[in-house]
């Protein structure tokens, strides 16, 4: 537990005049789920993205500070590209590509040069397995993934991610447009997968990350207001300002 | 009560503007079937549009217009050939390359070279282009199928490239960021997603371009020779339907025969934009769908 997997120092982030995040320091440990809560515009998604440089597609942007992953600075000593097949990323909608299931997942092995028919086929299986929706699809693998329900597509695309076999996987607020049902199924899924990897979850539900987090980090206007282990969190948070938040006094 | 036929008028005439179009545009299709259809009097139809000559003041005449239709379709093949691929890469460019400022930069340049009238576009093929076609190829004359080509080229580009990239800006931008969360670079992103979702409204935009061109009439009067002969390479002079219509209906005796072969060209002409158009608007909703 104390093995860090990613340090973020000093990250400063402005969108022209607008800071959105504040001075941000934070270490995130392997095997973690760090649940990042708050209200809109406070920076969480903001935060996401930085970890996987999808902020770089954004003109308007000034960043200051370093990340590390595994001591490796992301900005300086490493390729987006690279980065982000180590860094997987699952957004709140769920888009799949207007292929077949198989074809979905196949596509980011496909595009690092895999062609070889049955380790592809070993690569989808594992991944389906390990999004919990191998056994809803494996009999109709070559249908359209545009069939799937929305929490399937979900998970389709969690497998999609883990094709690639990331080591840190970020969720944008997975389970805005799924019902309880498909999203204790991601939510299964995520910390079947914490097992081997790191997780950081923003969620607008405080109590998903109640239920999942290992930790949790309070966002508030582009600061950080407190990070701790959930039960401390949710229970004795040490700001007032985190208290009226998960108990609903606002956002 | 006052109010009730305020309403009601204000109705009524939105309602006449909406469908002036409708109608104007019927009209002018009777029109043109009135006057056009009694040239099938004296030749079929079959012959006017297959026949090999188009000597409309020969006694007795000979109309046939498949040496206008060759040379209006080799010019708009050459055109296409070259604004095509040259628009699309430079729509691609304008949304997905360039930085904010080049990108605004390109985009008044697109919108100024659509703002060049025809004749100066043609004018200046005239003087720079035609004895520049001559001197490469060591032909006879630079007014040819190639020279028109290049300069109704220049025509279509405004209308690929802005539809183009509207297309391109249209494609959710959460399929892009999908592939690009996917570790693919920008190019496997622009290669695979992007051109995937934006190909519809692509095609729709050559589609509108090339209809651009097969009814333009000024420059290519000015620059193609005006020989109506069926061309066999780009490097001859050519005779184009719409080039035939302006240059020879101010010289006609109304109600001759050649006045309605006249009328006749214009409704190939229509047909054909019509069915360009068609196309264009399929293309177009399957992009909505």
């Amino acid at each position: 537990m104390v093995d860090k997997k990613l340090e973020i120092k000093g990250l400063n982030i402005r969108f022209e005049d607008v800071r959105a995040l504040k001075d941000l320091s934070l270490d995130i440990y392997k095997n973690e789920i760090l649940s990042v809560i708050g209200p809109s515009n406070s920076g969480k998604t903001t935060f996401l993205r930085a970890l996987n440089r999808l902020n770089d597609l954004e003109d308007r942007i000034r960043m200051e500070g370093t990340i590390l992953i595994d001591g490796r600075d992301i900005y300086g000593q490493m390729e987006p590209e690279e980065l982000r097949k180590r860094v997987g990323m699952i957004f709140a909608l769920p888009i799949p590509l207007p292929l077949s299931i198989y074809d979905n997942i196949a596509y980011g092995p496909r595009m690092s040069g895999l062609r070889e028919r049955k380790r592809l086929d070993a690569v989808i299986e594992k991944s389906l397995n390990e999004a919990f929706l191998w056994d809803e699809v494996k009999d109709r693998l070559h249908s359209s993934a545009l069939k799937l329900s929305g929490g399937q597509q979900q998970r389709l695309c969690i497998a999609r991610t883990l094709a690639l076999e990331p080591d840190i996987i970020l969720f944008d607020e997975p389970c805005s447009g799924l019902d309880p049902i498909s999203t204790s199924r991601v939510e299964d899924s995520m910390i079947e997968l914490k097992k081997t990897k790191t997780i950081v979850l923003v969620t607008n539900n405080t109590k998903q990350a109640a239920r999942v987090g290992t930790r949790t980090a309070f966002f508030l206007m582009g600061d950080l207001i407190e990070v701790d282990r959930t039960e401390k969190v949710f229970t004795a948070p040490a700001d007032q300002r985190t208290n009226d938040y998960i108990t609903g006094k606002f956002g | 009560m006052l109010k009730k036929i305020k309403e009601f008028i204000i109705e009524r005439l939105i309602f006449l503007s909406g469908i002036a179009s409708i109608v104007f545009v019927l009209l002018i299709f009777i029109f043109l079937l009135k006057e056009g259809i009694s040239i099938f009097k004296t030749v079929g139809l079959f012959d006017f549009l297959s026949g090999r000559f188009w000597y409309p003041i020969s006694d007795p005449p000979k109309l046939g217009i498949l040496p206008l239709i060759m040379g209006s379709l080799l010019v708009t093949l050459g055109a296409v050939v070259i604004a095509v691929p040259l628009g699309i890469a430079s729509a691609f460019y304008i949304a997905e390359v360039a930085s904010p400022r080049v990108r605004d930069a390109l985009k008044s340049c697109v919108e100024v070279l659509s703002a060049i009238p025809s004749v100066v576009l043609g004018f200046i093929g005239m003087v720079t282009l035609v004895p520049f076609v001559k001197a490469l190829f060591k032909i006879p004359t630079g007014l040819t199928a190639f020279s028109g080509s290049i300069m109704l080229a220049f025509m279509a580009l405004p209308t690929i490239i802005s539809i183009s990239e509207d297309a391109i800006n249209a494609v959710p931008r959460q399929y892009k960021e999908g592939a690009i969360a996917l570790g693919a670079t920008h190019w496997q992103t622009l290669y695979r997603v992007i051109i995937h979702g934006a190909m519809p409204g692509v095609i729709a935009a050559s589609m509108l371009g090339i209809g651009r061109v097969i009814g333009e009439t000024m420059a290519v009067m000015m620059i193609t020779g005006n020989a109506a002969v069926i061309p066999t390479t780009f490097l001859q002079p050519v005779r184009t339907l719409t080039a035939t219509i302006a240059a020879e209906m101010g010289e006609t005796v109304r109600g001759s025969e050649h006045y309605y072969a006249l009328f006749a060209i214009g409704i190939v002409l229509f047909v054909i934009s019509f069915l360009i158009n068609v196309t264009a608007d399929l293309f177009l909703h399957k992009d909505k769908r």
